[in-house]
């Protein structure tokens, strides 16, 4: 992951032209699934890479000012939660669960908004997921393999475990 | 001129996952992988699956090959013989039976499968039993029932709601997982007495 010392501005100029239409399209594959190719899942990936790409050019610091631990925790339960929260309101409304025709509202306009109901929820979730896959997975700057090595073998540490 | 480019596309998708195989320096591995994956999402556009192809682009070639990197970063570039001592070396048989089997194995498995392609229909066939069953009412009702042009996001978040939701608890569930495994949690210092 880039430090700070390594900062290139291309890098830098070049993903903050790029952050805002790579977000946009993410809502477009959203908001076009039921027209062409796309939806929940792609858009939210793409919504994810977008943030990668920030942490990429930026570094893990600018990064998490960016998408905070905890906020990126909450939204990931979220998604599930709207997903989950569409299909009671179904049941509100006098259906089964997820049965969208049972909204008060004309036939087709209740499919779509129960669609895209369920969509945000997988978008939500998606991105929130990827974007933590990769702050975890990526190596913290101040551990390299050769000093946890090191830090395992010093005395010290092997004493108090 | 479109079995030329399918067959070019084949071939390519073969040589890379090859490539991959055989590279010991991970990262070009990875990168090789992406354009792997990249191949197969031209392959499925070939093939008329858009969906499939776009979700193949963006999560074969851009996702996986970044947390793949990711996960490189915590390990070391080139795969190496690591020195172990003997003791704990795995044991290498040096047999004609340990060279011989897996071709053995690997031929008759291809030739099974190539036996099970014969009563396959015809590519494309529209009397083929995937064309008859439930594919002409989805194609038929997709639109006025759920309200969706397209009929793939139709049957994922319509039709087979249920299912879409269990996918998004897996993701949710891979993402908890990591969180358990690798988070690294600075707890306030607590004195036992």
């Amino acid at each position: 992951m880039a430090r700070k010392e390594d900062h290139i501005i291309s890098l830098g100029v070049i993903s903050k032209i790029l952050i805002p239409f790579i977000q946009l399209y993410s809502y477009y594959v959203l908001a076009h699934g039921d027209l062409g190719p796309g939806g929940g899942f792609q858009g939210g990936v793409i919504l994810g890479s977008s943030i990668i790409l920030y942490v990429l050019a930026f570094g893990e610091e600018e990064g998490r000012k960016l998408v905070s631990q905890k906020f990126n925790d909450i939204f990931s339960s979220v998604g599930v939660l709207v997903y989950a929260g569409v299909g009671i309101l179904c049941l509100i409304a006098g259906g089964a669960y997820l049965e969208y025709s049972k909204f008060p509202l004309d036939h087709h306009l209740a499919h779509h908004l129960g669609m895209y109901g369920v969509e945000i929820g997988v978008q939500i979730t998606v991105s929130a997921v990827m974007t933590t896959l990769f702050f975890e997975t990526a190596r913290k700057d101040d551990e390299t393999f050769e000093s946890k090595k090191k830090k395992k073998m010093e005395p010290s540490n092997l004493k108090s475990s | 001129m479109i079995e030329i480019i399918d067959v070019f596309l084949l071939f390519f998708i073969v040589v890379c996952s090859v490539a991959a195989i055989f590279l010991k320096d991970l990262l070009s591995a990875i990168i090789i992988l992406a354009a792997f994956s990249f191949l197969m999402a031209v392959e499925w556009t070939v093939l008329n699956a858009v969906d499939v192809a776009f979700t193949e682009a963006a999560v074969g070639a851009g996702i996986t090959s970044v947390l793949l990197i990711a996960t490189l970063s915590r390990t070391k570039r080139y795969e190496e013989q690591v020195n172990v001592p003997k003791e704990f070396a795995p044991v290498v048989h040096k047999g004609i039976s340990t060279k011989i089997m897996p071709i053995v194995v690997v031929v008759i498995t291809g030739a099974v499968l190539l036996y099970g392609t014969i009563d396959m229909p015809a590519f494309e066939d529209p009397n083929a039993p995937i064309n008859k069953h439930v594919a002409p009412t989805y194609i038929h009702d997709a639109d006025h029932e759920a309200g969706s042009i397209n009929i793939v996001t139709a049957i994922l978040a319509n039709y087979r709601g249920y299912d879409t939701l269990g996918e998004t608890t897996v993701i949710f569930a891979a993402g908890i997982c990591v969180v358990v495994l690798l988070r690294r949690e600075k707890w306030p210092e607590k004195k036992i007495t």
